[in-house]
């Protein structure tokens, strides 16, 4: 198998026993991204030079042994994560030029443990948006069918780990960016709980929803991200001071002991047959590995997209008011008054999605909306972290599908907003909650496109999702399986 | 209730962007549809139902009042669309 194709843990035991260099391991991923990048526009900016100069001093702490966990493993980055003196641009022209000062903390994590960053990836601007169309540079396309989606707002993180562009990728998940592309492009995503992972240098979309994550090509990998990216951090006042485990040391061979909650609520109507069936043959296995289920109920799941497109928009629409074109980003310069300049600095830069998101938001927080809307949002929210708290009693993770349809045609749903905000269904309660998702690939529809399986579980119980997604993976055999079309 | 156009023009404003009359119409559709939709909040009685505004809630997150390097002046203005090497410059207020 091609170095490119394989995972993290296969390349840092061959890295280990020097069969293989960094620079070797990195020449192949750029190599891989010359070769397929033009169909799969995964990637905003490149940087092969700068990666390469990382090989090299990764191979020197290598043969000194000094080097780090992820030393010599090519990482790409979304682009909504701050990189000191690489181009961070969001997904918009706003920030088209945008040079951050410093490096968020996710992105330090990763360079400490001597990852190469080979470059930052296409996203929904603003991370708004489930199919990465709503970048100013795209959009990236989904590697198993070009002709579609690759979901979002982490696309160009799902789709570069899926096209081999790259060995694993940290995304940003809102409500659901992480878990979703990773379902449509046949990866592995997950969302920690909110307070694992530092937010310090993510450029804000809703902060009390965001979460930063790795995407990773197979569920051992994802553990040994999620080794490296968490941790409370005294830059991020949201960040929970509490231990981090290895999270490799829950991966068992099965599930003895494990009770699993199927939601009812999220087998819902009009959920595509395909992805219903595919995700309990997935259960079935899941029970032969030693799982007992359970039948549970969310009631309040229903209510999940209305309060998420009140509350998201109405934190985004105050984080982004900082584009004035003041301190950064793009400016209007033929405005001859402050006024003007913040207007037509922020209309030019703007794209469509993330205007309506400020306007919903602006309305929503606007005087004498303000209780019929976001009091009354935020409250429903706590009838939703509720339902989880009581399901918490009887079961340790929930079992179910990530989206209720494979990956749509690109351009489809486009003029329909409303529609794809619907689709985001199954993947928002857990942000609004605060707790963990992983999606974990288990099949793939007749068109060959791939279905996830989503579990989530109480706050900072991620050793259990990925102890789940582990024997799911194991039993189904298909996380060497790649695109045959690129 | 329908979303007029001149309430959209309104929010616009608040939130300092400019529309185009089109842009306006469409917006005001668009609104109209998603509050439509999250209309049915209301179904749910939440009275005496505290909002939640934090997922994971932190109570004070000090620390100490302590002097500590902060961002290069000079890096940081790079950034700035017009600046003069110690502020960053803006069309001119009075």
């Amino acid at each position: 198998m091609a170095l490119h194709a394989l995972t993290i843990h296969e390349l840092q035991e061959m890295l280990a026993k020097g069969q293989v260099s960094a620079v070797e391991v990195t020449r192949d991923v750029l190599g891989r991204i010359e070769k397929v990048e033009d169909k799969v526009k995964a990637y905003i900016t490149l940087d092969p030079e700068l990666a390469l100069q990382q090989a090299e001093a990764a191979d020197k702490k290598l043969k000194e042994g000094t080097g780090g966990p992820l030393c010599g493993i090519p990482v790409s980055i979304k682009d909504v994560l701050c990189t000191d003196g690489i181009r961070t641009t969001c997904g918009s022209r706003i920030l088209e030029n945008f040079v951050p000062p410093y490096d968020a903390t996710s992105v330090l994590k990763l360079k400490q443990a001597d990852a190469v960053l080979v470059g930052k990836v296409a996203m929904d601007e603003f991370a708004m948006g489930s199919t990465s169309e709503n970048c100013a540079f795209g959009p990236p396309k989904n590697p198993w069918n070009m002709n579609y989606i690759c979901g979002g707002s982490s696309g160009g993180s799902a789709a570069s780990v899926a096209a081999d562009e790259c060995i694993a990728s940290l995304g940003t998940d809102t409500g659901g960016s992480i878990r979703q592309p990773a379902s449509h492009c046949g990866v592995v995503g997950l969302k920690p709980t909110y307070g694992r992972v530092s937010r310090y240098g993510l450029v804000a979309f809703a902060s009390s929803l965001d979460q930063i994550g790795p995407l990773t090509k197979d569920v051992t990998d994802c553990a040994v991200m999620m080794n490296v990216i968490s941790g409370y951090d005294a830059n991020d006042s949201t960040s929970v001071p509490r231990e981090v485990p290895d999270f490799r040391n829950a991966l068992k061979n099965d599930l003895q002991g494990m009770k699993m909650g199927i939601p009812r609520e999220y087998f819902l109507e009009g959920l595509d047959p395909e992805v219903e069936k595919n995700v309990q043959k997935g259960i079935e296995l899941l029970r032969e590995a030693g799982a007992e289920t359970v039948e549970v109920s969310l009631p309040h799941t229903d209510y999940c997209v209305a309060v998420y497109y009140l509350i998201a928009p109405a934190e985004a629409s105050s984080n982004l008011a900082r584009y004035d074109g003041v301190k950064y980003g793009f400016r209007d310069m033929s405005s001859d008054s402050l006024l003007d300049m913040y207007r037509n600095s922020r209309s030019q830069g703007f794209g469509d999605e993330v205007k309506r998101r400020i306007i919903i938001g602006t309305y929503a927080l606007s005087s004498g909306y303000y209780d019929a809307y976001y009091k009354k949002a935020s409250q429903v929210r706590t009838l939703i972290t509720e339902d989880y708290r009581k399901v918490f009693e009887t079961c340790d993770v929930l079992v179910s599908p990530v989206t209720p349809t494979p990956a749509w045609k690109l351009a489809e749903k486009i003029d329909d907003p409303l529609s794809v905000y619907l689709s985001d269904i199954l993947t928002i309660s857990a942000n609004l909650a605060g707790i963990p998702g992983i999606s974990v690939p288990c099949g793939f529809s007749e068109e060959g496109l791939p279905i996830g399986l989503q579990i989530q579980g109480a706050h900072f119980q991620e050793e259990n999702l990925l102890n789940v997604a582990y024997n799911l993976e194991q039993r189904l055999n298909i996380s060497h399986l790649r695109p045959d079309n690129l | 209730m329908k979303t007029t156009p001149e309430e959209v023009s309104h929010v616009a404003n608040l939130a300092r962007l400019r529309l185009s009359p089109e842009e306006v119409e469409t917006m005001a559709r668009q609104l109209h549809d998603i509050l439509t939709y999250v209309a049915k909040l209301n179904e749910l009685d939440t009275g005496g139902i505290t909002p939640t505004t934090h997922a994971i809630s932190i109570v004070n997150a000090f620390r100490e009042d302590e002097v500590k390097p902060s961002l290069d002046r000079e890096k940081t203005l790079a950034n700035g669309p017009q600046q003069d090497g110690e502020f960053f410059v803006v069309p001119r207020v009075i």
